[in-house]
C-alpha cells in the first residue's frame, strides 16, 4: 500500500497536482541574525570565504566555507535550544526523530493585525476564531502564523526601533494552550523568531520558546510565502542539518501542496 | 606664492593611468634613525653623547671626537637656505617623471648642512625650517619649508608628494557607526576631501547619525561588513578606483582575556571583524590603491588603521581584543610593504582607551572620538606612519620603548 500511495505521490509531484513551495530565505550574509544586547554573545551572520573559484587556489573548480550560527536564516529550533527543553531525551537536531521533519501544517493569517500593528500577539481567541471555520487543529500538526512579515525587506524586516525589535508573534497563554491542549508539533513564523520582537517583556519571558521546547516542540523561524498555503493541508518537509548535538539548524523548508488546496 | 589646488579633472580614459615608480631606496641600518623619526614626525639627527655634536648624513662615529655613541636626539628644525637648485633633466626615472624639482643646501643653526626638498615659497639665503619626511619609497628625507606660514602652503606640489593631503582625495571610511568613523568623516569633509564613502555595517540596523551623514555634501553611504569577504568585494567593485585615501575605523572591542570569557564566539567576532576585515579590504582595495599611487594630484595616497595602543603591548582586562589589535597591527605591516611599491602610506593612528560605551567605566583619560579623527587629519596632512593619540597611548609607547618587560608587568 505505502509503495502505491509513494507512487502516486510521486505522480501527483511530476503532474503538477501537488505544487512544492519553497518557505525559505535565500541564505544570505545580509540577512538579518536575531539582536541581542552586546554583552551577550550573538549568532553569526553568514558569512562566506571564498575558497577558490577556477582560480590559482582551485583552477577547475569553485567553493566557499562558510561561517554561520544554528540559527541564521530561516531555520529550525529544537526542544535543546531552551532552557525548558535541555533535559528531554532525544532532544537535538541530531538525535530527534526523523519522522518529525515531515508533518502537516495549519495556517493562520494574521496579516491584516500584523500590517495594522507591528507588535501584535496571536491569541486564543484568534486561533478559536480560525478553528470555528476550518475545524480544530489536529495534533502534530505545525501552527504556522502567517504575516506577510516576510515580504518586508532589510530594515522593515528586522524592524528595530525604541525598545528593541517591533514584530508580531504569540502571547503566553496561546502558546501553552497550542502544546498542551492542541498537541502542536511546532510553531512557525516568518519573522526573525518564533516569538514577538517584545516577547522578552511576556510572561513568561519569550513564551513560545518556553512552553514549545519545553513541550519538546518546534521552531521554525524566517519562513517566508505563507501566502502561499492553504489553511489547512499542506505538509511541511523541514530537514535540519544534522549537527551534533544542535539546538538547531538553517533548514531548506519545502511546503507540499495539493493544486486544490 | 604657491598656487592654490585645482579640483582635478576628470580622467580620459584614453590615456593610460600614470604607474608608480619610486625615488631611490637605499639606506643604511643606521640612518633608519631619521626614517623612525620621520614615520612619527619627529626631527631628529645623531647627536654625540660625548660632545654635543649634531651630524648629518647617518654615520657611525662622530666627526667631531670620534666618539661611537651616537644615538638619534630631537633637533632644532630652524636653517638657513645657502643655495637652491632646480633639477629640470633629472637621470632618475621618479624625479624626471615630476621635474622640474626644487633641492637645496640648508645650512642648520644645529650645524649640519642638508641637502633637502624644498617647499615652492622657500627663498635662497632665508630661513626655512626643516622636518624629515618619508618619500614614496617609505625613506626619510629632509623638506624645508619657509619659516613664515605662506598661503596655501600645504598645497604645494614637492609637499604634497610626501604627504597624503585629504584635499581634493575620496575617502572610504569603513565604519560609519562608530564614534570615531563619525567624527573621521566630520574631520575628512573640513581637510577638503572631495567625497567620502562611509561604510554602514549592518544594514538592517538602524543609524541614529545616518539623517546627518546623509545631508553632508559629499557623504556617501555605502553598506560595509568587513567580516563578509563578498560585502568588501562588492563596495571595491564599485569605488576601489575612485578611492584615494582607506581610513579603516574597525572596532569591534569586548572586555576580558583569555580564562574569564565564556566560550570562543566573541574571539570569533573580533577576529572577524577587525583581523579578517584588514585582509578582506586589503584583499580588495590594495591592489587598486598601490595601482593608483602616481594617479595625477588624486592619486591613490593613505591607507589609516586605527589600532589600539595595546596592539603593541597586551592589556589583559581587553587582552583578547589587544590580541586581535595586535595581529591587525602586523597585518598592517605586511600591507605597507605591499602598498609601497605604488607610493601609498600605511599610517597606524593608536588610541588609548575612546570615551565610548566600552570602557565606560574606566576612569580618564580617555580618547575623545574627535581627538582621534582630528590625528588622522593631522597625520595625513603630515605624511606620517605612526600616531599616538593622547596621554594613554603617548605612555604606553615610552613605556614600551623603555622597558618591554616593565610595561607586561604594569598592564598585568
Amino acid at each position: 500500500m505505502g509503495a502505491f500511495d509513494l507512487l502516486s505521490l510521486s505522480t501527483a509531484l511530476a503532474g503538477g497536482s501537488v505544487r512544492v513551495i519553497d518557505l525559505t530565505f535565500t541564505l544570505s550574509p545580509d540577512f538579518p541574525v536575531i539582536v541581542l544586547p552586546p554583552e551577550f554573545g550573538q549568532a553569526s551572520p553568514l558569512r562566506i570565504e571564498r575558497i577558490s573559484r577556477y582560480d590559482a587556489a582551485g583552477p577547475a573548480w569553485y567553493w566557499n566555507n562558510i561561517t554561520l550560527s544554528e540559527h541564521t536564516g530561516t531555520h529550525f529550533d529544537a526542544p535543546i535550544h531552551w532552557f525548558t527543553g535541555k533535559d528531554l531525551p532525544n532532544n537535538a537536531v541530531d538525535t530527534m526523530p526523523v519522522s518529525d521533519m515531515i508533518a502537516p501544517a495549519c495556517v493562520i493569517d494574521c496579516s491584516a493585525q500584523a500590517a495594522a500593528d507591528p507588535d501584535f500577539l496571536l491569541g486564543i481567541a484568534d486561533v478559536e476564531a480560525w478553528e470555528a471555520r476550518h475545524g480544530r487543529i489536529p495534533e502534530r500538526n505545525w501552527v504556522l502564523l502567517r504575516t506577510d512579515w516576510s515580504k518586508r525587506g532589510g530594515r522593515d524586516y528586522a524592524n528595530l526601533g525604541e525598545g528593541g525589535p517591533h514584530t508580531p508573534g504569540p502571547d503566553a497563554a496561546v502558546m501553552r494552550w497550542l502544546v498542551e491542549e492542541r498537541g502542536i508539533i511546532g510553531f512557525g513564523t516568518e519573522t526573525i523568531g518564533t516569538d514577538a520582537g517584545q516577547a522578552a517583556h511576556l510572561d513568561p519571558p519569550f513564551p513560545a520558546h518556553h512552553f514549545l521546547h519545553g513541550g519538546g516542540r518546534y521552531g521554525l523561524q524566517c519562513l517566508r510565502d505563507l501566502d502561499q498555503l492553504p489553511p489547512t493541508g499542506a505538509i511541511i518537509i523541514a530537514t535540519p542539518l544534522k549537527i551534533v548535538n544542535g539546538s538547531g539548524s538553517p533548514v531548506r523548508v519545502l511546503a507540499l501542496v495539493g493544486a486544490t488546496g | 606664492m604657491t598656487e592654490p589646488l585645482s579640483p582635478p579633472r576628470k580622467r580620459n580614459p584614453l590615456n593610460r593611468t600614470r604607474l608608480p615608480s619610486q625615488p631611490p631606496a637605499a639606506r643604511s641600518r643606521t640612518s633608519h634613525g631619521l626614517t623612525r623619526a620621520a614615520a612619527e614626525g619627529r626631527f631628529a639627527l645623531q647627536r654625540c653623547s660625548h660632545c654635543g655634536t649634531f651630524c648629518y648624513p647617518a654615520r657611525d662615529i662622530c666627526p667631531q671626537c670620534l666618539s661611537i655613541d651616537l644615538p638619534f636626539a630631537d633637533a632644532p628644525t630652524g636653517g638657513k637656505l645657502v643655495s637652491e637648485t632646480t633639477v629640470r633633466v633629472p637621470a632618475d626615472v621618479y624625479f624626471r617623471e615630476r621635474a622640474p624639482w626644487r633641492i637645496g643646501l640648508v645650512e642648520l643653526d644645529c650645524g649640519p648642512v642638508l641637502v633637502s626638498h624644498l617647499h615652492g615659497d622657500c627663498v635662497e639665503g632665508e630661513r626655512v625650517r626643516l622636518s624629515l619626511q618619508l618619500d614614496k619609497s617609505g625613506q626619510a628625507v629632509a623638506f624645508a619649508k619657509p619659516q613664515q606660514e605662506t598661503p596655501a602652503m600645504q598645497d604645494d606640489r614637492q609637499w604634497r608628494e610626501l604627504t597624503a593631503d585629504p584635499k581634493f582625495r575620496r575617502v572610504l571610511v569603513t565604519n560609519g557607526r562608530s564614534a570615531v568613523g563619525l567624527a573621521t568623516v566630520d574631520a575628512l569633509i573640513k581637510a577638503g576631501a572631495r567625497i567620502v564613502h562611509v561604510g554602514v555595517p549592518e544594514n538592517w540596523k538602524p543609524f541614529a547619525e545616518e539623517e546627518r551623514l546623509r545631508a553632508l555634501p559629499g557623504v556617501k553611504l555605502v553598506p560595509l561588513d568587513l567580516g563578509d569577504e563578498r560585502s568588501v568585494r562588492d563596495v571595491a567593485a564599485d569605488i576601489a578606483g575612485k578611492t584615494d585615501i582607506l581610513v579603516n575605523t574597525a572596532e569591534f572591542v569586548r572586555p576580558g582575556g583569555l580564562t574569564d570569557r565564556q566560550g570562543t564566539s566573541f574571539f570569533q567576532m573580533e577576529l572577524a571583524e577587525t583581523y579578517m576585515g584588514l585582509i578582506h579590504l586589503a584583499q580588495s582595495f590594495g591592489p587598486v590603491l598601490r595601482m593608483r599611487g602616481a594617479d595625477g594630484i588624486d592619486s591613490a595616497a593613505a591607507w589609516v588603521n586605527v589600532l589600539s595602543v595595546y596592539a603593541l603591548a597586551n592589556w589583559p582586562p581587553f587582552g583578547a581584543h589587544a590580541a586581535a589589535q595586535a595581529g591587525c597591527l602586523s597585518l598592517s605591516h605586511c600591507l605597507r610593504a605591499e602598498l609601497r611599491p605604488g607610493g601609498v602610506k600605511v599610517m597606524n593612528v593608536f588610541t588609548g582607551p575612546i570615551d565610548g560605551d566600552w570602557f565606560q567605566t574606566l576612569p580618564p583619560p580617555k580618547v575623545a572620538p574627535r581627538a582621534v579623527a582630528e590625528a588622522i587629519v593631522a597625520g595625513l596632512r603630515s605624511g606620517l606612519e605612526e600616531v599616538f593619540v593622547g596621554d594613554v597611548a603617548q605612555d604606553v609607547r615610552r613605556r614600551l620603548a623603555a622597558n618591554p618587560k616593565a610595561l607586561e608587568r604594569e598592564l598585568g
